[in-house]
Parts: C-alpha cells; structure tokens; sequence
C-alpha cells in the first residue's frame, strides 16, 4: 500500500503539522492581544524593527542611493495615474525627508525615524489594497533604477508589507 | 464532430487576451467597476492542471487571478504536456471574487495516440475529463503577513466527471465521477524570495480522475500531499519544483507520484507563460512518462 511509503508518509504528516501550526497560530493571533509586541507596528512608529547587519543598506547603496530611490518615488507616485490623486495637497519636501530616513532606518542605517506612525500618517485617508500595492510597484520600479538587487528589494518589501495593516482602511 | 482541440483552445485565449486588455489599460486607473489588476506580479501563481490558481500540479491557496478584495479577477489558460506514450491538453477559465472565492472550469483531454491500440481501447482513444472548481480563503495572507508564519489558507473542493464512462470501468474504476477536497496553506517569504505551498487532498481519484475514482479492491478517501517551492529571480519570473502523491487504487496499473521542475514568466499581470519539465511515473503500464508541460494564461 503506498500510504506506508516513508517519503509519502513524512509528506502528509509535514503538510498536516503546517496547516496544523497555521490554524493554531491563527487562533492565538486573533485572540485579544494584552500589549503589542515588541517590534509591531505599535511599538515602533518607523511600522517595523531596522533590519539587522548593514548589509541591506549597503544594497541600497547607502544614504545616496536611498536618496536616488525616494527622489524618483516620490516622481512615480505623484504621477502614477492609479494613485497620483492620493499625494494632492500633500508637503512632498516633507515626504521626501520622512521616507528617506525611514527607509535608512530600516534597512539598518544610520537614522532614526522621527516622523508619524504609519496609522497616523494615513488615517482618513481610505486606502485600498489597490494603493497600496500600485505604491509598492512604484518604489520595486525605482529600486530596479537604483540597481539594488532583487534579494535586497524584497527584504526592505518583507519590512513594509505588513504595514498594509495599519495603512489600509478601506 | 469533436471541435479541433488546438484551434479551441487558441481562441480561448485570445478571448481571455482581449477581454483583459479592454478591461484594463496598463498605468491607468481602473477603467471598469470591480476590475483592478491590483495585486502584485506572480501573486496569483498560474493556473494549474485542474484549473485552480496554483503551480503545475499543485493547487495553492491564493486566489486566481490579480484582483484585490475589491475587485474581481480571472484567467484563461491553456497547457500541453508531451508524454512518450501520451499526450495531455486542458483548457479553462477561473474567476476570482474578491480575493476571497475562486470559482473555475478546466477540460482536461488525455490522449493516448497510438498506445491506446497497445492498450486495446483504440489508436488514440481520448479520456475527456471536466473539472469544477470552488476555493475559499480561510485567513492570512501570503504576501502581506511577513511578520508571521501564518501562511495563506484556503480550503477546495473539485467536482470532475469523467466522459469514458465505460472504459473507466473496464480498467476498474469504480466511479466516473468524483469529489476531491483540499485545504491549502500558500506563503511568500520575501526575505528568503520564496514561495511555498504545502496542501493536503483528500481523494480518490486515479490519476487525477483520467482514469476514474477508486477501484473494486480500494473505494476510500486517501490524504495526499501537494508541495511547490518556487524561487523569485525577479518580480517576473519563479522557479521552482513541486511533488504531488497519489492513489494508488487500480489493479491493472500501478500509479506514481508526480514531480516536476518549472519556470514561470509573467510578461505582465495579462499574460504568463510557464514551462516545466514533468515526471508522471507510470500510467497505465506505461513506464517513465516524463516530458515538458507548457502553459499559457491571460488574464486580468
């Protein structure tokens, strides 16, 4: 019988034990949490702990190249027709400066964020899944520019998409 | 008369090209209601064998096609795999309800050419088989929950009826008919640049239902696992490899589990192409039935 095949056998069990794991985890994670973790977008209004080693940062090719990158953001998303309505009104010399430092904070520069919280910096904003990933396909296309390596690019993406989150409202 | 297979599925997705091209204008906004294309490249996987959003073989927990939980999105696919005694080509189409339901349809036609006079049923005898698919995610989600291990789950059901009633029986099948259930747990690890899925199906189908539901000897539901890991090289292409195991009910004919190694290129959110090299054990006394899997998806 081929259920008794030990490959076969180790294959069920292992998908069983992470579905298992995913349930159980579930259930703890929608339970009411007493205080917010450490490192949760709660504790830290940058929306995540730096990541560790400098290594990223140096991807990113340092202070200037986060710079580069922001700059040519900044451009995108104020002209991106899917999302340009979003930044109307908004101080993008301020935008400029508030996300620089919080990119450098987080791919373990030099800098502190000292700007708001991501839930407050987006509160009554609506947004929807749709800005938020048009947003995020920007600032791939303006690391892409900068050369930072795709690796690099999705570790610094690994640190924003849970502030989907806090950011998205509607 | 049967319509020419490759001709039908050719105009499919042409349909499936033109309905996404005129549904959404690439960096403009939506330009029809609940239509977004606002997921991110590759977050939909492609379309599998059975229909359903996933890799090749396995189906995954992610919703088909790009739209978010506002919108509504869907493919159209068409896959050839090029056995040495077979050849496999199914085509369908899938819609995704908000990030949340996906509902699909695949034809799958299994031809056996000239080893089906070798296996006495006809030089190339054909098991047509329609699947019906429903998904429903269940929580998390695959791409936005990097601070967690909570992977996307979703759970499915696939309806397939097979068309060759008679000669499914006569290999000893015990049904024409079948249900498979799966649950899936679907996650991207962006700082690993990996994709993983890992899902449990509860079957009885043999090969996929191509050659029925269960046997005289074995009529029971068997867990069987589907696994994919996928690479991202870039935001436009994944590659990756994928087991799947399967029943092993009929008398007459042993049955392997599946493998594969694949490459998936999305040109953009409206078209995809992947290619993979499968290895579908022995089928019908047919030993070694390894060869390229291609597939084309269009979609929205």
């Amino acid at each position: 019988m081929t259920v008794t095949h030990p490959f076969r056998l180790a294959a069920i069990l292992a998908s069983s034990a992470t579905l298992f794991a995913a349930s159980a985890a579930s259930a703890q994670d929608s339970a009411p949490a007493p205080a917010p973790m450490s490192g949760g977008p709660a504790a830290n209004p940058a929306g995540a702990e730096p990541i560790p080693g400098d290594g990223v940062y140096k991807a990113f090719h340092e202070q200037a190249g986060i710079d580069r990158i922001i700059d040519d953001f900044v451009n995108r998303v104020t002209t991106d027709p899917r999302i340009a309505e979003r930044f109307k009104g908004a101080n993008l010399v301020r935008l400029r400066f508030e996300l620089k430092a919080q990119v450098c904070y987080l791919t373990g520069g030099p800098c502190a964020y000292t700007g708001k919280d991501m839930k407050t910096a987006h509160a009554g904003m609506d947004l929807k899944n749709f800005d938020f990933n048009a947003l995020a396909e920007d600032l791939q296309l303006s690391m892409d520019k900068e050369k930072v390596s795709f690796p690099a690019q999705n570790r610094l993406l690994a640190k924003l998409a849970p502030m989907q989150r806090a950011i998205v409202t509607k | 008369m049967r319509p020419n297979k490759t001709v039908l599925s050719t105009s499919f997705l042409a349909f499936g090209l033109a309905l996404a091209s005129t549904a959404y204008a690439d960096d403009a906004a939506p330009t029809v209601p609940y239509v977004d294309s606002g997921r991110l490249l590759l977050t939909q996987g492609v379309s599998n064998i059975e229909g359903a959003a996933g890799g090749g073989l396995a189906t995954w927990a992610v919703i088909s096609g790009y739209g978010t939980r506002d919108a509504v999105g869907g493919n159209v696919h068409a896959t050839y795999v090029n056995l040495p005694s077979y050849t496999l080509q199914d085509y369908g189409a899938s819609v995704g309800l908000f990030d949340r339901v996906e509902l699909s349809y695949t034809r799958e036609e299994f031809d056996t050419g000239s080893t089906g006079a070798k296996l006495g049923i006809g030089k190339n005898f054909t098991f047509d088989q329609d699947v019906l698919g429903a998904k429903v995610k269940l929580f998390g989600d695959a791409v936005y929950d990097q601070d967690s291990l909570i992977p996307q789950v979703a759970v499915g059901l696939q309806y397939k009826h097979n068309e060759q009633d008679a000669i499914v029986h006569a290999v000893g099948a015990k049904e024409a008919d079948g249900v498979d259930y799966y649950i899936a747990a679907t996650k991207v690890f962006l700082n690993e640049s990996l994709v993983v899925d890992t899902t449990l199906r509860f079957t009885k189908a043999n090969q996929t239902g191509l050659l029925g539901f269960g046997s005289a000897r074995d009529d029971n539901y068997h867990p069987e696992f589907e696994g994919s890991v996928g690479y991202l090289v870039t935001r436009h292409i994944v590659v990756g490899a994928e087991v799947r195991t399967k029943p092993n009910n009929l008398g007459f004919a042993k049955e392997d589990d599946w493998y594969d190694v694949f490459a998936a290129y999305a040109i953009n959110k409206h078209l995809s192409a992947t290619l993979a090299y499968a290895d579908l054990g022995s089928i019908a006394t047919f030993n070694n039935q390894r060869g390229v899997y291609v597939s084309l998806q269009a979609g929205f």
